[in-house]
């Protein structure tokens, strides 16, 4: 049996749907069903979070085996089984799943008010998608996931979306099913040659070097339109912008996260030699997504496409981490995807706040809100320089390793990196300028009303968080330590290995 | 002599006899009571194909073995449904006739006869049997133009592709001296060439099949004939007809032409290939949800004929969990077809579901669950249903087919999904009429199936193991 003596894991993904059973079998008027779907959806959240916390307290460091693990029989005759389990790469980002549902749903409290009983259900079953994803240790399981989060995901963005809410979820939906099921041809090759689709087992099955080539290249179509990376990045400006503020704050905290995570969980142990193979490629469009929507980010008019843009480029550093093989590198990924996760997520709900108020997203609209809703101003700057990589901050911490693992491999791919960072202080920079100061132009901002308590209690644990992961970030690091250098051992004696063959 | 092993057909035979008595002799209206009588006697012989031995019988004719029990059950099952679904309809369109249900029982005969056919002319009686009572019901709705046309038209193409079969089956005949399955089986694997008569007959074969599934290129009765015929008789064509096609094809095949597995297996192949570009190409333009459903029938058959293709074991597993989660989906798609009235008229384009997630979230729920499905996404059923043939094709190297199989299936889900943003982001029209109990008994069951079929998927797969394993021996 696992650390916490019961199916921790199985429990954190499930529980979520029973909550939406609950909001499902409620009867009666609009107004009752709906308190009662947003308190049992909190509530609901509210505990997997806190069940959550166990993995927190009971997660040994040290070892960089799976822990927590569940097993049972599901597809016998064809060696699938339903497998749960997490270890240094996927345990925190359980944790920051189970953190933004319940923010999420705070965040929607008023702003969301047709149809809220469907929009609370749709929000646990992703809740339940994204934490099974991050569990899953059978590669069939997690696909299921994987791909399951995209009709609650269609859901949200198509029903209380914006003006052009039906093309972004089509263009979301259509994108990313073409991605993945590219991988799943790749999964299924991998289930017929290895007999198995367990993941720690494949991990001892050696893909044949000819083959490795083909299945790098489909994993890459799915994860890299996940992650997103130039060129497939476009539905992800379309997406943020016409989703609900919940919405873009999953998409951008959790689902972006999917796809790096599938390159750290699958592309790089099982495909070591393809992986190093093509690390320039991969370097080549990150710079490009970095510094690229860097600039796109500068000219934009519209807040939300500008934090979708800029999400882009933090992802593309996290992608430069990620094929730099060495500690520094992906664990500076792995904190950026964290780091990026509550940052990103938080300057979402800050642009939300400003649109339950005003009803618009261009930034032109706005001016001088420093001197309207003072204590917004101060949190939305904290999440401004974060987002830029301001030491002390949570960004910081995570660039920062890049950069020095980008460096050990190519002094070039490194600058690169470092010209988002600085791009990235310009268009932020540049935001906060125009939204925040200047002078106040239109009558009806004067009129404005700071945070409210509620949006106080939404943004306090990502102030706390975002504070705690740039002073003392050992904690979160620690986390993966043992699992990121497991991985570069392994990683490094495929390659070894490969090179004496070649000898 | 063992007549005795058909007995679920004998069965199922005299009870047509008697329902049709039953109706003709009272003097007033039968249609209920003959409808409930037929599904009994449909379920019955379900259940006695359940306890049915194996063997061959009638002189070799006919032959029972698991591939014949999955499938005789599954086209039973569907059978039932759709006349579940056909009682409130009927009624309401003044179709309320006693003669639906017989020629249903009678078609469900002989679906069974055919997939329980061990000789070419067993083949040919089975497919008549099915045939000509699906033309008649076809067009019973006998006072509108289209339902008329659908089963004219039907009438002549199906015409048309039982002569291809029957002059197929002449040649095999001619050339291999026998038109026992067994015998012909004995004869292909012992000689060391088959002639191209032969060959030319298998072709012939195939392409009456083919028509009988609606596979490319013999699809093109498909849309007008589903558009046309009442909305309870396009569910029955679209699942237990095809349900029982596909059985023969796949024991036509691999049983007698096993052998001939290179001569057969490029056709199969490019048939597959043009279903699936078809029906997910043909389907985006559609506005009627019953042509919608006609093109995507037509796409399925094509994954299905995928496993076909590959000719392995694994291959025909695929074959057989497919047609099984497709007759349920298929199913459950129709009975929501069948419940959309707006102020009692029935209604069947797409915009008229504009909405239904907030006037009807239960329905609506179903027909996304159920178009979600189709589109092959997990956790839901028609995924399990795509993964064991793009498996199979994978494993058998088809990676052409396998390619395009997936691609296929992201352009299909653009038409899936049509369906689903008409139903949620859509502003409502105007609400449909209550769905009768009826209708949502059979929605919630088939939808429970797809959501939950992920839960427990063993048995089916063990039943389709053990079918597949009949069928190769």
């Amino acid at each position: 049996m696992n650390a916490a003596g019961f199916p921790l894991l199985s429990l954190l993904t499930f529980l979520p749907l029973a909550g939406a059973a609950v909001i499902m079998s409620v009867r009666g008027d609009d107004e009752v069903v709906a308190r009662n779907a947003r308190w049992t959806a909190l509530w609901t959240s509210l505990i997997v979070f806190l069940l959550s916390l166990i993995l927190w307290a009971r997660f040994d460091t040290a070892s960089a085996a799976f822990q927590f693990e569940e097993k049972l029989e599901w597809l016998p005759e064809f060696g699938v089984g339903y497998h749960m389990g997490v270890d240094g790469i996927s345990v925190l980002f359980v944790l920051l799943s189970t953190a933004l549902t319940p923010l999420c749903i705070l965040a929607s409290w008023e702003s969301v008010t047709s149809r809220v009983r469907e929009y609370m259900v749709a929000f646990l079953v992703l809740e339940t998608m994204m934490v099974g994803m991050f569990c899953a240790l059978d590669f069939i399981v997690f696909y299921v996931f994987f791909e399951a989060v995209l009709i609650p995901m269609f859901l949200i963005i198509g029903v209380w979306g914006g003006a052009r809410r039906v093309y972004a979820a089509f263009k979301f939906f259509l994108y990313t099913l073409l991605g993945s099921v590219l991988m799943l041809l790749a999964i299924l090759y991998l289930w017929y040659n290895a007999g198995t689709t367990d993941i720690p087992a494949l991990f001892q099955y050696q893909v044949p070097r000819a083959a490795q080539t083909w299945i790098f290249f489909a994993f890459l179509a799915s994860f890299a339109v996940k992650v997103p990376m130039w060129p497939v990045h476009t539905w992800l400006p379309d997406a943020h912008v016409e989703a609900p503020t919940a919405g873009s704050v999953i998409l951008a905290g959790v689902l972006l996260k999917m796809g790096a995570y599938g390159f750290l969980r699958f592309t790089l142990p099982l495909l070591p030699e393809a992986s190093a193979t093509f690390a320039p490629l991969i370097f080549a469009l990150s710079v490009i997504a970095v510094v690229y929507t860097s600039l796109v980010a500068l000219a934009q008019e519209d807040m939300k496409k500008l934090i979708a843009y800029s999400s882009v480029a933090h992802m593309g550093i996290v992608t430069i981490g990620i094929f730099t093989f060495n500690q520094q590198g992906l664990s500076g990924a792995l904190f950026t995807m964290l780091a990026h996760g509550v940052v990103s997520g938080a300057l979402f709900l800050c642009v939300g706040v400003l649109y339950d108020r005003v009803h618009s997203r261009e930034i032109l609209r706005y001016g001088g809100i420093a001197k309207i809703m003072p204590a917004y101003a101060l949190v939305f700057m904290l999440f401004t320089m974060a987002s830029i990589g301001l030491p002390g901050l949570a960004n910081f911490v995570g660039e920062f390793l890049v950069i020095v693992g980008a460096w050990r491999v190519n002094a070039w791919v490194a600058f690169g990196a470092a010209l988002g960072m600085i791009l990235g202080a310009a268009y932020m920079l540049y935001l906060y300028r125009r939204v925040s100061f200047g002078r106040i132009t239109r009558d009806d901002l004067k009129a404005l009303l700071d945070l409210s308590p509620r949006e106080y209690a939404v943004f306090a644990p990502l102030i706390a968080l975002t504070l705690w992961m740039g002073i003392y970030p050992q904690p979160f690091l620690s986390f993966f330590e043992a699992s990121v250098a497991a991985l570069v051992a392994r990683h490094e004696a495929a390659l070894n290995l490969s090179r004496l063959a070649g000898m | 002599m063992s007549w005795t092993l058909a007995l679920p057909e004998l069965v199922l035979a005299c009870s047509g006899l008697v329902l049709l008595l039953a109706g003709v002799i009272p003097k007033q209206e039968t249609f209920f009571p003959v409808t409930m009588g037929a599904i009994g006697a449909l379920l019955l012989a379900a259940v006695l194909v359940l306890g049915q031995g194996e063997g061959t019988a009638l002189n070799g004719h006919y032959v029972a073995d698991s591939f014949s029990g999955f499938m005789k059950i599954l086209s039973l099952g569907a059978a039932a449904i759709s006349l579940l679904v056909s009682l409130d309809f009927n009624e309401r369109e003044g179709l309320g006739r006693f003669e639906f249900p017989v020629l249903v029982v009678f078609a469900s005969l002989g679906a069974m006869l055919m997939i329980s056919a061990n000789d070419l002319m067993a083949l040919y009686l089975g497919l008549e049997l099915l045939s000509l009572p699906l033309y008649v019901i076809a067009s019973f709705n006998r006072d509108n133009a289209r339902s008329a046309e659908a089963g004219l038209k039907y009438f002549v193409l199906g015409a048309l592709a039982s002569g291809l079969l029957l002059y197929g089956s002449s040649l095999v005949y001619g050339f291999a001296g026998t038109t026992n399955f067994d015998r012909l089986a004995d004869a292909f694997s012992t000689a060391d060439g088959v002639s191209p008569g032969v060959v030319v007959g298998v072709v012939f074969i195939i392409a009456g099949l083919a028509f009988k599934v609606s596979a490319v290129p013999f699809h093109m009765w498909t849309p007008d004939v589903y558009e046309g015929a009442p909305t309870p008789v396009t569910a029955y064509f679209a699942s237990a007809p095809k349900v029982a096609a596909i059985a023969l094809l796949a024991r036509v095949l691999l049983g007698p032409f096993g052998d001939l597995a290179a001569q057969w297996q490029q056709v199969i192949l490019l048939v597959s290939i043009g279903s699936m570009i078809l029906g997910s190409f043909a389907a985006i333009g559609q506005t009627n949800l019953k042509r919608l459903m006609a093109y995507s029938s037509i796409g399925h058959v094509g994954y299905a004929l995928m496993g076909l293709a590959v000719g392995s074991d694994i291959g025909l597993r695929g074959l057989l969990v497919y047609m099984a989660i497709y007759v349920f989906m298929n199913m459950g798609t129709f009975a929501v077809l069948v419940a959309m009235r707006r102020q009692g008229r029935a209604v069947e384009r797409i915009d008229d579901l504009a909405g239904l997630g907030r006037t009807d979230p239960t329905m609506a729920l179903w027909m996304a669950v159920f178009m979600f499905s189709m589109a092959g996404i997990p956790p839901l059923a028609g995924f399990f249903g795509k993964l064991y043939v793009f498996l199979a094709a994978v494993q058998g190297g088809y990676w052409t087919l396998a390619v395009i199989g997936v691609l296929t299936s992201v352009v299909s889900a653009y038409y899936y999904l049509r369906i689903v943003k008409v139903m949620y982001f859509d502003q409502a029209v105007g609400a449909l009429d209550r769905a009768p109990a009826s209708l949502t008994i059979v929605m919630a069951g088939t939808g429970l199936f797809t959501l939950l079929f992920c839960l427990w998927p063993a048995p089916m797969l063990a039943a389709a193991q053990a079918a597949a394993a009949a069928l190769l021996g």
